[in-house]
Order: C-alpha cells, then structure tokens, then sequence
C-alpha cells in the first residue's frame, strides 16, 4: 500500500477528470463539487479497501457514482423539475408521418468510429445533450454515462417503467437527429 | 401478425437497450428492420450514443478548448 501522502497526490490527479465526470450527470458546478469532494473523502478513508486493485480511477468512479446517486436522490426531493410539457412530444411527432412511418429517412453516418476519435465530436454531443429537456438529460445520462439499470433511475426519479423507457427513447431520437445536423450531415 | 410502424419499431429498438424484449416483439422487430433500412440506420446510431457517451467522461477536452 503506497504512503498516505502518495496516495492522497495520486487521488488528486484524478480530481479533474471525476469533476468532468460529475459535471455530466449533474449540471451543476457546485453540485458536481460537492459529490468529487464527499468521493475523494470516502476514498482515502477507505484506502485499505483499495488495496491490491489495479486501477484507481475505476474504483473510485465507483464511488463517485454512489455519491452522484445520492446527490439525485437529494433533488428528486427538492421541488421538482419542471415538468416538460407536452410540446416536446408534438415537435417529435414530427419525425414521423401520421401513419407512424418515417417523415425523413434517416441518413446513414459516416465513419461513426473516426469521430470518437475526435475531440470536436465529443463538445458537439456534449451540445446536443445540453439542448435536451433537462428531466430527458438527467435520465439519459442516468442511464448512458452511470450505466444504471432503468428499475434504479425509476426508483431514483420515482417514475414509472414506461415513463422511463419514454423519456430514454425521446432523449436517443433527438440526440440523433442532433447529432445528424451538427455533425454527420455537414 | 400487424406490422410495426417505422414509430412502433424506433421505439421497440430503444426498448431492446433497456430491458429484455419479450420473443413476440423481437420477432415483430426483425421482420420489420428486414425492410426497412431508415430503422436499421437508426437502430445503429441509438448503440452508437451508448458507445459515444461511455467515452464522453475520459476525452481530453482540455486539449481543444
């Protein structure tokens, strides 16, 4: 086991990275501080526990993501979000005619792969998961960037399954369409 | 069996990421995304946000701003 102070520089090397982290699910500056700061606290008081792991960065995005969990859960008490109207569900209807086909046909992307490799690819995402309703976002990311399991974002969020699986597949549709006008379809 | 609309179907490939489709539907799905390429390109693209996303945390976005 390295040196407590070895241990605690390396804890903050990570630091940028789990506040980039944090900073996805939550919106929220201060928030996202707050779970990076609880993170790394629970961390070096558990460095026994970390023992003889590979890789820091993984156990401690692991816990970090207990700490986002509970930071949502801390929210979904306060006064709600709004609620997002039914406007959303009209401009998305547009995508498909009224007998559920394809209004546009989807265009095929080009080089899906190179674009993960491109740092531009990944703002332009970022702006695009910016620009969703921020109750469609949090549930997304619950989902895509924590990698929970739906019966846990709807135990977290106190939805129901169906809703849930709405809202993901709102958030999946859009983001598309998003990404085809500010990146595969220039 | 009805066939899916493009809608039913975009919606089922959205489904089919979080929880397991019942068979009925996964038959119903493949009959339609035999025929239909819009549906399949955008089945393709909604796994694709699930790999693009899972990367957005470790990119190094210091370096181009």
């Amino acid at each position: 086991m390295p040196a407590p102070d070895d241990f605690r520089s390396q804890l903050e090397t990570l630091r940028p990275y789990l506040l980039r982290y944090a900073g996805l699910q939550l919106r929220d500056a201060a928030a996202a501080e707050d779970c990076v700061q609880e993170a790394l606290l629970a961390a070096l008081a558990g460095q026994a526990s970390f023992a003889g792991r590979s890789n820091l960065r993984t156990w401690l995005t692991g816990i970090l993501k207990h700490k986002i969990v509970d930071a949502i859960r801390r929210q979904a008490r306060e006064p709600a979000l709004p609620q997002e109207g039914e406007d959303a569900a009209d401009e998305f209807d547009a995508l498909f005619r009224r007998n559920g086909h394809w209004a546009e046909r989807p265009a095929g992307w080009d080089d899906p792969d190179g674009a993960l490799e491109q740092a531009q690819f990944f703002r332009a995402l970022e702006q695009c998961l910016e620009r969703l309703p921020a109750r469609t976002a949090q549930a997304f990311m619950m989902r895509e960037h924590l990698g929970l399991e739906t019966p846990e974002i709807c135990k977290e969020l106190g939805i129901t399954p169906t809703h849930c699986w709405v809202m993901l597949y709102r958030a999946r549709m859009t983001l598309r369409e998003c990404l085809q006008q500010t990146w595969f379809g220039r | 069996m009805r066939l899916l609309t493009c809608k039913e179907t975009t919606r089922l490939v959205s489904q089919g990421l979080d929880r397991e489709l019942a068979f009925g539907e996964r038959v119903a799905l493949r009959l339609h995304l035999a025929i239909c390429i819009g549906c399949r390109r955008a089945g393709r693209q909604m796994r694709y946000l699930r790999q693009a996303v899972r990367k957005l945390a470790v990119v190094d976005v210091r370096s181009s701003r």
